[in-house]
């Protein structure tokens, strides 16, 4: 049986899901002036009413746990449920007001995790508090112009990103005031240096780069691309998207990155939730610490404090201080991964994409040969004679019960597929998804239609966006009207 | 072997063969090697057993109190169906909703949840969630330079300090310019509002309750507005709008504010959920992701992330916002929360915290080091001044595992006597008793 119901649409008058202590006290009576003319309108259901829709509504998502999530630029890991545990803790659910003295585990946590993450990545200190990674990206640049603006340096008004770099790169640097000069990518996805060469001048606040690219090459120039920038008086900003292949090996700081922000619902398997929450944790090298926003968590004399650094500080960027929820989960994982571990992850990541890029590309086109990293891009099928496009791949690959590839990213690439398997899937997960992946550009050859139609065996089949963004049906009350 | 890694060794050579090289380490040739195996000073790897152990005693580093204090994190009850819900593997594991098909689950809740945030507000559209409220109130202050084309706007000093500290941090940067409209006792000045208003403007931010949790009456900004085409930003306690006159009824353009009174754990600052709604004429102006309806190529009706256009994925330099992951889950909560409460549900509890907040204010103002300051209803805020040190005070008060009033001289030199105290639906009497007697001996 499809169940379509929404909650609004099993409501019925006088039902009800909660139980309240009776109230001690009198009631106090706000002036009717100040109150809302009607009530809202919000569901009245029983307690399994209730239960049973969101039970039945999650059968209709795919989460890691059921099958393979190749996202490319998303690092779909397994999500241990010993974080999950850990971080329900009452004893770690405390108001953001307490004092400081009765806080020293959740300070602790704070203070082990900045500096794991440090050590990790080559940079001096961390700040824990934006909440994903383009709040990072936003704090790292704001960081970035703080900077200059200390250094009397206010021409520089430019931030260099690549071609291929996602999306919020660009549309973090207009937000945090900047400009944007975009750089060509070489053949194989690289940084073009001659275009970089050009593009660098006393105007340039800094380049944003991720490393391995979004193509999953590394940046083999690494060294003279930071000598580069640095020599014209700009800042490396790494977009910490990509770091899982090199997690445990290389380090951003040993690169010449100045700042960067690392996805913990990425590299630190700490769940997407469906887009967010996530954390985005930023380091700086030394000579930058000063501009974190808080908290930054010091200890002194076996103590642990939040250094108070607003009169230098960029400012204050969220409410309190981050999603603390989500750093507990990605301490309890560095625990349990421990440096005898850490290597492998980047390793096998690595071993995954690789295996995976060799088994397809006779059938798939492949325009960048060669070792890649933790994800790789393939541009549609090899054979374009039938028109089957990457969009009926990936709703082909549906009713093969896998989560599909990233389509149509990087832009680079005409006909993109990114696909990302990480260090968490087996050889038998991939050797079934490879067999997938050729069964599709099979039938792509020898019956198109079946793939142009697909997907087949989902709740709903192929949808009409374009009449959705026409005219947005946003709420429930749009569709009584 | 590690037990989130399934690699055997007879595996590794498989893969090898089939890639063509020889080892792992073939495949890292790119990098320069004078970068590859510094040695780390890292934990080792811990057992499950172990690894419960040190959070045990991490835990017992910490000292759980009793809030008395809220000032923008409310100790609200949590149902216990929630928790269930949200962490089963199909919402808690999945990717932001890029292929519909297989994301009907994720889609239809961010629908019910934006369905939610327009009952609530009022409002038109509301999106798929922000990070935080205040965060929330930043963006909506770029939606409106960005509307106006101007880089001035007015803010209420009544609006919580942590807030406004957020709004001017994301202001300055972009070279946006805050101009404060003055606070007369407790309240936002109307006639300040009326001298500074002009066409330079975007608009006016204001909060309500605000941050003394004074229930602030805002009819007539609406038309001291229209004469300067200006927006009206308005950062609202999303639970207390089951009771208090709407931001749509006030005429708000932009309503903005935190979930986290919705049952979200206090969890030391986060994750909570910012929200932003907004009018049908501005609707194509939002940031973040928003969902919408539309059917299948059966006919069957579905939810689609609609209007994308305006979105970093796409637009990217010209996108209305970096946003990209926001707070979902955080999303499912409080629409599960809203349907286990339900209607009437939403309404006791907060009525419970409002009437547990008056008895406070009520008992502790009976004490005679404690006065009241200022004549405004409130909500479930309360201002008072008092001739105790307000540290020496919540030093006294933590012995006893309280967590005492918010002392308000830190924002505001003029109040360095007053606190902010707070109760919520799960104070009982006897614990507010204890607080009085506690109080009353100091």
């Amino acid at each position: 049986m499809y169940y379509d119901k929404l909650i609004f649409e099993i409501s019925k008058k006088g039902r009800k899901a909660y139980s309240l202590p009776k109230s001690e006290f009198k009631n106090h009576v706000i002036n009717k002036d100040l109150l809302r003319d009607e009530l809202a309108e919000l569901p009245e259901v029983s307690e399994l009413e209730a239960v049973r829709h969101y039970t039945n509504v999650s059968f209709k998502n795919f989460g890691v746990e059921k099958g393979f999530y190749p996202l490319g630029s998303c690092t779909m890991k397994y999500n241990p449920k010993l974080n999950q545990d850990i971080a329900n803790n009452p004893l770690f659910s405390m108001h953001p007001y307490q004092h400081l003295d009765s806080l020293q585990g959740v300070l602790e946590i704070y203070y082990e995790t900045q500096r794991i993450l440090s050590e990790l990545s080559g940079l001096d200190t961390y700040s824990l508090n934006p909440y994903a990674g383009a709040h990072g990206e936003l704090v790292g640049l704001m960081i970035m112009k703080k900077y200059h603006m200390d250094r009397k340096d206010t021409r520089r008004t430019k931030i260099i990103i690549p071609d291929s770099a996602h999306g919020t790169n660009p549309a973090s640097a207009v937000v945090a005031g900047f400009d944007t000069v975009e750089v060509l990518s070489n053949q194989d996805g690289t940084v073009n240096l001659e275009s970089l060469k050009e593009a660098l001048n006393d105007e340039v606040a800094g380049i944003m780069l991720t490393n391995p690219n979004t193509t999953g090459i590394f940046e083999k120039d690494i060294c003279e691309i930071s000598k580069l920038v640095h020599d014209a008086g700009g800042l490396l900003y790494y977009d910490g998207a990509n770091l899982n292949p090199i997690l445990g090996l290389a380090r951003p700081g040993d690169m010449g990155f100045d700042i960067m922000h690392i996805n913990l619902h990425k590299t630190f398997s700490t769940p997407h939730g469906g887009g967010g929450p996530g954390s985005g944790p930023v380091g700086v090298v030394k000579h930058l610490v000063k501009y974190l926003p808080s908290p930054v968590i010091k200890k002194v004399r076996e103590k642990y404090i939040i250094e108070d650094s607003n009169d230098t500080a960029i400012g204050q960027i969220s409410h309190f201080y981050g999603n603390f929820g989500v750093v507990v989960k990605a301490y309890t994982y560095l625990l349990s991964v421990g440096k005898e571990n850490m290597g492998n992850i980047g390793r096998f990541s690595v071993l995954n994409a690789n295996y995976i890029k060799e088994s397809l590309k006779d059938d798939y086109l492949l325009p960048i040969k060669g070792v890649c990293k933790h994800e790789f891009v393939f541009d549609g099928l090899i054979d374009k004679s039938h028109h089957v496009t990457t969009l009926d791949v990936a709703k082909r690959l549906l009713d093969y019960d896998v989560h599909p590839p990233t389509i149509y990213f990087p832009l680079v690439f005409k006909e993109s597929i990114m696909i990302e398997p990480p260090e968490t899937e087996s050889k038998e997960t991939l050797d079934d998804f490879i067999k997938i992946m050729k069964t599709v550009a099979e039938e792509a050859r020898t019956t198109p239609d079946l793939v142009k139609g697909a997907p087949y065996t989902t709740v709903v089949k192929r949808l009409d966006e374009a009449t959705a963004a026409r005219k947005p049906l946003v709420k429930y009350r749009d569709l009584l009207e | 072997m590690f037990k989130y890694l399934p690699h055997t060794e007879k595996d590794i050579q498989e893969m090898l063969e089939v890639i063509g090289v020889d080892s792992i380490d073939d495949l890292f040739h790119e990098i320069p090697s004078e970068m590859l195996g510094k040695d780390l000073n890292i934990p080792k790897s811990h057992s499950e057993l172990e690894i419960y152990k040190r959070f045990a005693d991490l835990a017992a580093k910490n000292k759980y109190l009793i809030p008395f204090v809220g000032a923008g994190a409310y100790d609200h009850y949590t149902p216990s169906v929630i928790r269930h819900i949200i962490e089963r593997q199909e919402f808690l594991t999945a990717y932001t909703p890029y292929q519909p098909e297989i994301s009907q689950g994720t889609l239809q809740y961010i629908f019910e949840y934006q369905s939610i945030i327009s009952e609530l507000t009022g409002m038109h559209v509301s999106n798929a969630s922000m990070y935080d409220g205040a965060t929330a109130t930043a963006e909506a202050m770029f939606m409106a330079t960005n509307v106006k084309k101007t880089k001035k706007i007015l803010v209420s000093k009544t609006i919580n300090p942590n807030i406004l500290k957020v709004v001017e941090t994301y202001a300055m940067y972009r070279g946006i310019v805050v101009d404060y409209i003055d606070e007369v006792n407790g309240v936002t000045s109307i006639e300040d509002f009326k001298n500074k208003n002009s066409l330079e403007y975007a608009g006016i931010i204001v909060q309500n309750p605000n941050f003394y949790g004074i229930i602030e009456d805002y009819s007539g900004y609406r038309s001291i507005l229209d004469e300067s085409k200006g927006l009206f930003i308005m950062n609202h306690d999303l639970s207390a709008l089951s009771i208090l006159k709407t931001p749509f009824e006030y005429g708000v353009d932009i309503a903005v504010g935190d979930g986290q009174t919705l049952g979200i754990p206090l969890q030391f600052g986060g994750p909570y959920i910012g929200y932003l709604a907004t009018t049908k004429k501005l609707m194509r102006k939002m940031p973040g992701r928003i969902c919408g309806v539309t059917k299948d190529s059966e006919g069957k009706r579905a939810f689609v992330l609609t209007l994308q256009a305006r979105e970093q994925h796409i637009r990217r330099d010209k996108a209305n916002s970096n946003i990209c992951s926001n707070q979902s889950l955080l999303a499912l909560f409080v629409t599960v929360y809203t349907a286990v409460m339900g209607k009437q549900g939403i309404i006791e509890a907060q009525t419970n915290s409002v009437n547990a907040t008056h008895y406070l204010y009520d008992e502790v103002t009976k004490l005679p080091k404690f006065k009241k300051v200022f004549k405004h209803d409130f909500f479930k805020d309360c201002v008072i001044e008092t001739t105790l040190d307000p540290s020496m005070m919540n030093e006294k008060l933590a012995e006893a595992g309280i967590l005492g009033p918010l002392a308000l001289g830190k924002y505001d030199i003029s109040k360095k006597n007053m606190v902010l105290f707070s109760a919520t639906e799960k104070r009982t009497k006897e614990e507010i008793d204890k607080l009085v007697s506690i109080l009353e001996v100091l």
